[in-house]
Parts: structure tokens; C-alpha cells; sequence
């Protein structure tokens, strides 16, 4: 079931997603080399809490901690651990808050240092492909248009389009109705309408598309090993132009500072 | 955090246990217990055990599942 939100609802999983933004922002002004992703993770859910809020995936479906923090070549659920970033790394961290009810989901993936500069154009290509998603998140169109949008900006680049993983509608529960895949047909899938909140979450790989999970029944890396870059935005379906709940604003005023 | 989307494989139905529900053993060998899709239902297309179905399952729990098609 597809649940439309009322316009107050949309302002409360705004202030969700605006707080996920900050929270990221916090975490990465303590991104450097010899930091471990259970430090991050505690500096999240410190900054969280501090905010009258919750975490969103701790304790979801058993996710032991705050962040998903994924290095390198894990794509996405990675679990904070004793792991130290180094210098040519990639992260991404994927945050969740819950907010007077209603959820907020976003993630970035940061460069540790100076980074391989192929690996650069696949984070920059990833972003991209969001914003050119969220451009076709709009009343009329369909989840097709918006998996079609990205496949069409990666695809010419030779990177691997994860498939097992997709975007998601987001409201009182995290992961909601309709399914938003990052691959689609132009025309096809659920149709979007105003009310519809959803988390557009590309998942690209330098390498190939293949993932495999690891032994701990979370982490997803990449089966070739090569890095993968994630970035995701909750938004808010509109007529003519989608409503970016969640921010990058903070994280960016962090890194180019 | 990303969601994992349902995964489709191929399976016999092995007995029909009313209300439209199916006991099917999947191609892994696995025995799990389906129910009919909604658009099989509105398209009034029987399923018999012996049939070969394609079969949708939710990652999240994995002894449950769809029939979306009925194979020829």
C-alpha cells in the first residue's frame, strides 16, 4: 500500500530528513585518516539523541548501530566497526532518524584524503545520477522514469548499476511502499502522485554490478572488489518539481571548507 | 538504508491448501507456502498442484511467497 502524506506529515519527515543531514555533516567533520567507523557511528548517535530524536536503523530488522558505514568496495550496510579509514578510502555513510514519528533517510560517500581520481568521477557521476532521478520524481511520471533517468546517466560510463538494492518509500515506517529501483523503463512502474514520499538511493559500482553479502548478514560489497558509491535523498513528489526533504547543504559547507 | 527487492524463482506446486494458498517446492528445494497474486486472481487463473509457477519472495522472510505466473 501506497500511503500519500498529508502536507504536515511531509513537514515532519522533512525535519527528519534535515536532521539526517546534519548528523552527516557532524560525522564528517571527524572524517579523516585513523578515525574507526565506531567512532563515527557514536558521534552520530550522540549528535541524534542530542536533538530529541532517535536513530532510524538501530535495532531495524537487528541493524546493531547507527550508521551504515561502507568503505571501498562494500556498497551499502556496512556495520561500524574497529576498521581505521586511510588515506585513499571512500565512505559512504547512510543515515536514518526518527523524528515525532516519521523517518528521514539520506547518505553521502566522502573521499578519505586524496582518492584515486577514477574513483572521483564515479562518486561525482553517482551524485549526478541522484539529482537527475529526483528530476523525474514528479506527479505523472513513473518509477520507471526516475531508474531510467540514472541508468541512462551511468550506463555510458561503464559503471555497474547495483540491482538487489533499491530506493523506497519513507513515512512512519522506513522502508515504505513502492519500491524505487536505480534501472527502469521509461513509462513504466507505479505511477507517482503528490503525497508520495520516497528515498532515491543509487548504488553504482566502478567495476561490475554483481554484490555479494558477507557472513555477517549485512554488509554488501561489491563481487569484483572494485569501490562503489552511494548517495540518497528523501523527497517529496510534487506536479512540477520534486521537494528535496533531506540536505547536503551542512555536509558541503564541511567538505569545502 | 536501502531496501532489498523481492527475489522471483521457479517452483512446483506440490498441494493446494485452501483460501487460494499453495504448498510449492522451489527449484532449491526449499518448501514454502504461497498464496496467489491479486492479478492472478482478478484474471481467474487456476492453479493445480503439478503446476510450474514462478514464485515472488520478500528477502525479509524467506518461507513465504507469491505466485506471480503460472508457466505453461
Amino acid at each position: 500500500m501506497i500511503y500519500l502524506k498529508t502536507e504536515e506529515e511531509i513537514q515532519l519527515i522533512q525535519h527528519s530528513s534535515l536532521l539526517v543531514g546534519k548528523t552527516i555533516a557532524e560525522v564528517a567533520r571527524h572524517i579523516k585518516p585513523g578515525i574507526t567507523t565506531m567512532e563515527l557511528d557514536q558521534i552520530a548517535e550522540e549528535f541524534i539523541r542530542d536533538h530529541g530524536a532517535k536513530p532510524g536503523f538501530k535495532g531495524y530488522r537487528g541493524f546493531p548501530a547507527t550508521l551504515c558505514v561502507s568503505v571501498n568496495e562494500n556498497v551499502v550496510h556496512g556495520i561500524p566497526d574497529k576498521y581505521e579509514l586511510r588515506e585513499g578510502d571512500i565512505v559512504s555513510i547512510d543515515c536514518g532518524v526518527l523524528k515525532n514519528g516519521y523517518y528521514g533517510d539520506s547518505a553521502y560517500t566522502f573521499a578519505v584524503g586524496n582518492v584515486k581520481p577514477e574513483v572521483l568521477a564515479l562518486m561525482k557521476a553517482t551524485k549526478e545520477a541522484l539529482y537527475k532521478g529526483i528530476e523525474q520524481a514528479v506527479a505523472g511520471k513513473r518509477i520507471g522514469d526516475i531508474g531510467n533517468a540514472i541508468q541512462q546517466h551511468v550506463n555510458p560510463m561503464g559503471y555497474g548499476i547495483v540491482r538487489e538494492l533499491i530506493g523506497h518509500g519513507v513515512g512512519k515506517h522506513l522502508h515504505e511502499s513502492p519500491d524505487v529501483p536505480n534501472y527502469g523503463k521509461k513509462g513504466h512502474g507505479v505511477l507517482l502522485s503528490e503525497g508520495m514520499v520516497i528515498a532515491i538511493e543509487p548504488m553504482i559500482n566502478l567495476g561490475k554490478r554483481h554484490i555479494v553479502q558477507e557472513d555477517d548478514g549485512w554488509t554488501i560489497r561489491t563481487l569484483d572488489r572494485k569501490p562503489s558509491a552511494h548517495y540518497e535523498h528523501t523527497i517529496a513528489v510534487r506536479k512540477d518539481k520534486a521537494d528535496i526533504l533531506s540536505s547536503f547543504e551542512e555536509i558541503e559547507k564541511v567538505i569545502n571548507n | 538504508m536501502a531496501k532489498q527487492q523481492a527475489i522471483e524463482q521457479d517452483g512446483v506446486v506440490l498441494e493446494s491448501l485452501g483460501n487460494a494458498m499453495f504448498r510449492v517446492e522451489l527449484e532449491n528445494g526449499h518448501i514454502i507456502t504461497t498464496h496467489i497474486s491479486g492479478k492472478m486472481r482478478m484474471h481467474y487463473i487456476k492453479i493445480l498442484p503439478g503446476d510450474k509457477v514462478k514464485v515472488e519472495m520478500s528477502v525479509y522472510d524467506l518461507t513465504k511467497g507469491r505466485i506471480i505466473y503460472r508457466y505453461k
